[in-house]
């Protein structure tokens, strides 16, 4: 396995009175898609928001290529080529297509090249490059939010459940996207509860449990063991399809 | 699966849908029809329609600051009279000191002089929004309750403030000589300076449109409106656009204090919290946070103002609250609300 991209080390985040992430650690190596898995409410949106500074760790560190990011602001970690995609995909409604994707590439003009790459793995996009994106359906909402992470080469992207509520249509977009990005340098940490997808663009994986985590290793491994996805899940990986 | 699977489809919007969300716009025609019909008088509609648009015009200058304010930032600003107030008074002030100029025949060397009276409020204003912001306003973001406990002991002070710099007594501020006095169009009178307030109003919103949707700053803007959290994961600092936004609206309602000090020709230290009252209602029209509802709101408060004020005085008073109520009861969210993120 190479170096870690991303470490978590004992993390421990509490909204309000809440104790959500009770001790996270595990790590994303650099390249590839390290999958985070995990029931509802096992606390991996929190470990999400966590990294990208949304929601600050009340103790343990998290480093991004060797250097201390805990307590930095969002701004300035999504400065050092973190791009999020959350779960409810965060599109600007009011704005079009073409204004989301100008106001995501913050180094500043959009390369055209690349433009045309993510066109290809999105063309709904380019049909509907000035039309406000809160007329988009929900799979073009979360294509537009996808694409907007990766309109400039980012080094990790944080993907929050981006087939939920999807026809498999638009799953299917989705997983080339993905697969198109592996190719690239970019390391993905994906939260996703479709274990079928999850099997195909994993290469290492990291289950939580009540705001810990509980199992890490290869996605292979894991995808394989069926004992293990019922102890680790609750389901096997057959009972997803 | 095949990609033709995908293919992008959008439905066109109904009819109904499309009427709905634009029939705020037919309101202001509307109701200038509406008055046209009860009035009966061609040149009486015109002095009217003109007051109205002026008055319209000065309410959206103070307003549009205070809605941006409270869409992007979710804060609401009771102390938004101060700068109303402090920017009449540093108008006079400048109007007192160039005093030649004012009297001077030529109306370039009066606009001159009331250009140069709005920048310098503009520009106090704009710095004391600086200061409010840092002080004031930021220890209680995200709580409503305390920013209006503060904002309006904020208003307070200045008030006091203002009491102890330019006194107690209400200040005469004359316009200049080639703003007094009206032009007569056909058997219409209409009077000079309401028309530079409507020229300055239209001005100012089309360069406020411009900003708002042709450059990264307005986009920002209305991006940290809906989804102030996206804008931060974006990469940028929303602090600045937040501190950015609450100073050029402090600015904007100096300018605003100006123009109304001119218009009404009167100032006093409680001008800005006795305007407060329309601007609020203007913002709550127009959807809190959308600066094209608050200018259709403006709009409609100021012409449905001078229209009552002629045809039925007891009924003027209370106008405003009725257009309100009605425009609530069709819209509760207000002509064009502003969708936020949860």
């Amino acid at each position: 396995m190479s170096e870690p991209l991303l470490a978590l080390d004992g993390v421990h985040t509490h909204i309000d009175q809440y104790h959500i992430l009770q001790g996270v650690s595990f790590q994303v190596p650099a390249g590839g898609v390290t999958m985070l898995l995990g029931r509802n409410g096992a606390g991996k949106t929190t470990t999400l928001r966590t990294i990208m500074g949304l929601w600050h760790a009340s103790s343990g560190a998290v480093r991004f290529d060797g250097r201390d990011i805990t307590a930095l602001s969002t701004p300035d970690i999504a400065r050092l080529g973190i791009a999020y995609v959350p779960e409810s995909m965060g599109i600007f409604s009011d704005l079009t297509v073409r204004e989301n994707m100008v106001l995501a590439a913050t180094a500043g003009t959009m390369d055209n090249s690349r433009l045309d790459w993510i066109f290809e793995l999105f063309p709904p996009l380019k049909t509907f490059w000035d039309m406000p994106a809160g007329n988009l359906s929900g799979g073009q909402k979360q294509m537009l939010s996808i694409a907007r992470a990766i309109v400039e080469p980012r080094r990790l992207v944080l993907i929050d459940e981006p087939t939920k509520g999807l026809a498999p249509a638009i799953i299917l977009s989705v997983r080339k996207a993905l697969e198109a990005l592996k190719e690239t340098d970019t390391t993905i940490l994906l939260v996703e509860q479709n274990f079928s997808l999850a099997s195909r663009v994993g290469d290492t994986v990291a289950v939580m449990d009540d705001g810990r985590i509980i199992h890490t290793g290869e996605m292979a491994e894991l995808a394989a063991d069926r004992s293990l996805q019922e102890r680790l899940m609750g389901l096997s990986l057959e009972a997803h399809q | 699966m095949s990609d033709a699977a995908i293919r992008p489809k959008i439905e066109r919007a109904s009819l109904a849908e499309s009427l709905k969300t634009r029939a705020p716009l037919a309101l202001v025609p509307a109701l200038a029809l509406v008055g046209f019909l009860a009035i009966g008088s061609f040149p009486t509609w015109v002095t009217l329609t003109v007051a109205g648009l002026a008055m319209g015009m000065m309410i959206f200058i103070m307003a549009s600051g205070l809605t941006l304010v409270f869409g992007l930032m979710d804060v609401i600003n009771f102390g938004h009279g101060a700068f109303v107030t402090v920017g009449a008074f540093v108008g006079f002030t400048v109007l007192a000191w160039l005093a030649g100029w004012t009297s001077d025949p030529s109306i370039l060397i009066n606009l001159t002089a009331v250009f140069l009276a709005i920048l310098a409020s503009m520009a106090v204003t704009g710095l004391l929004g600086y200061a409010f912001e840092r002080t004031i306003v930021m220890p209680v973001y995200g709580s409503h309750l305390k920013q209006i406990l503060v904002t309006m002991g904020g208003l307070i002070i200045a008030q006091q403030l203002i009491i102890v710099i330019w006194g107690p007594d209400a200040i005469h501020l004359s316009r200049p000589e080639a703003l007094q006095g009206s032009f007569i169009f056909g058997t219409a009178l209409v009077e000079k300076y309401r028309l530079l307030a409507v020229v300055v109003g239209l001005i100012l919103f089309l360069a406020m449109s411009y900003v708002l949707n042709r450059t990264k700053i307005g986009l920002l803007v209305r991006a940290g409106v809906e989804n102030g959290e996206m804008v931060e994961a974006l990469g940028y600092r929303i602090g600045r656009l937040f501190l950015g936004v609450f100073m050029t609206g402090s600015a904007l309602a100096g300018l605003g204090g100006v123009m109304w000090g001119l218009y009404q020709e009167t100032i006093t230290a409680h001008m800005g919290s006795e305007i407060m009252v329309l601007v609020f209602i203007v913002v709550i029209i127009g959807g809190l946070g959308s600066v094209g509802g608050c200018f259709i709101g403006a709009m409609l408060v100021g012409l449905l103002s001078n229209y009552a004020a002629f045809l039925m005085p007891k009924f003027a008073l209370v106008s405003t609250i009725v257009l309100m109520v009605a425009v609530l009861m069709w819209r509760p969210q207000g002509l064009y609300p502003v969708v936020k993120a949860k």
